[in-house]
């Protein structure tokens, strides 16, 4: 066990520990919060990928843009409270518990444990560098770009439109 | 970072993944709904990562190589972008529902259904 390997494994088990929190915790706000801390340490694990560029716009736009989005729309619907009617019964949760781990034991055997012989990076050191990315963007996908950025202003136009009470 | 295996990524990835289904399944709220959709994404978003960084496939060396590496970051800008567009969309459709109906509960939910 190397160095490397105990900090990977600090940063994906507390990762793990906060994917579980989203879906454990009855109250939305605390969903919300260890749904930050898990976006936030998923930026440190980018940052171990050699990632640089990523882990700051995951940062940016996960941590910083889209939790206050969904921070902002908990505190204007007033969901703060868990609900009593809204639970779920015991062996929906078991049998949804045991599918999930269905799914985890089927992809685990049939796609990672042939893939488990490959330790070693192949991609050269630099390649998250915002260089990098940047010319990448803007040469070989300038029209992908393109269309994402018709697509958010789509998005901008449609929340507004479902937003206001009246038009 | 040298002499991480590959799987350790992609078990992580595929942990947070199955996470997210299970949430999905298992919560009633639909903006708790939203966050387990956005946990899945992000463990997609890690396993393209991963792949860009080890690279398993079989690639001559060069300008291939280099390509295959940058193309699984471009699909990570993209999913963002994406989810951005769709958490912004999706959120305003609970919020107009909500004032609609004034609760808002999944099971009860049939107002977009066509």
């Amino acid at each position: 066990m190397t160095s490397n390997q105990l900090v990977f494994l600090m940063l994906a088990g507390l990762a793990a520990l906060a994917a579980v929190g989203v879906v454990a915790f009855p109250s939305p706000v605390r969903s919300a919060i260890s749904l930050v801390i898990n976006f936030f340490i998923l930026a440190f694990v980018y940052f171990t990928l050699g990632a640089q560029m990523l882990g700051i716009t995951q940062i940016l736009v996960y941590t910083g843009a889209i939790m206050v989005l969904f921070l902002f729309v908990i505190m204007l619907l007033n969901l703060g409270a868990p609900d009593a009617k809204a639970k779920v019964s015991g062996w929906q949760t078991a049998v949804a518990v045991a599918l999930g781990f269905g799914l985890f034991g089927i992809v685990a055997g049939q796609v990672i444990l042939p893939l488990s012989s490959f330790t070693q990076p192949r991609s050269a050191i630099d390649y998250g560098s915002p260089q990098a990315i940047g010319q990448t963007l803007f040469t070989g996908y300038v029209w992908p770009f393109e269309i994402t950025s018709v697509l958010l202003l789509v998005g901008i136009v449609g929340s507004i439109l479902l937003a206001k009470r009246r038009i | 970072m040298q002499d991480v295996p590959l799987s350790w990524y992609l078990g992580l990835g595929l942990f947070m993944f199955s996470t997210g289904v299970v949430g999905v399944v298992i919560r009633r709220n639909p903006v708790v709904v939203f966050m387990c959709i956005e946990l899945m994404l992000n463990a997609v978003n890690l396993t393209f990562l991963a792949f860009a960084r080890y690279m398993p496939a079989v690639l001559d060396a060069g300008e291939s190589a280099r390509s295959a590496w940058m193309a699984g970051q471009m699909m990570v800008i993209f999913v963002m972008a994406v989810a951005a567009a769709e958490v912004a969309v999706g959120l305003g459709i609970i919020m107009a529902i909500y004032r609609l109906r004034n609760e808002i509960d999944l099971d009860e939910m049939s107002a977009l259904r066509g």
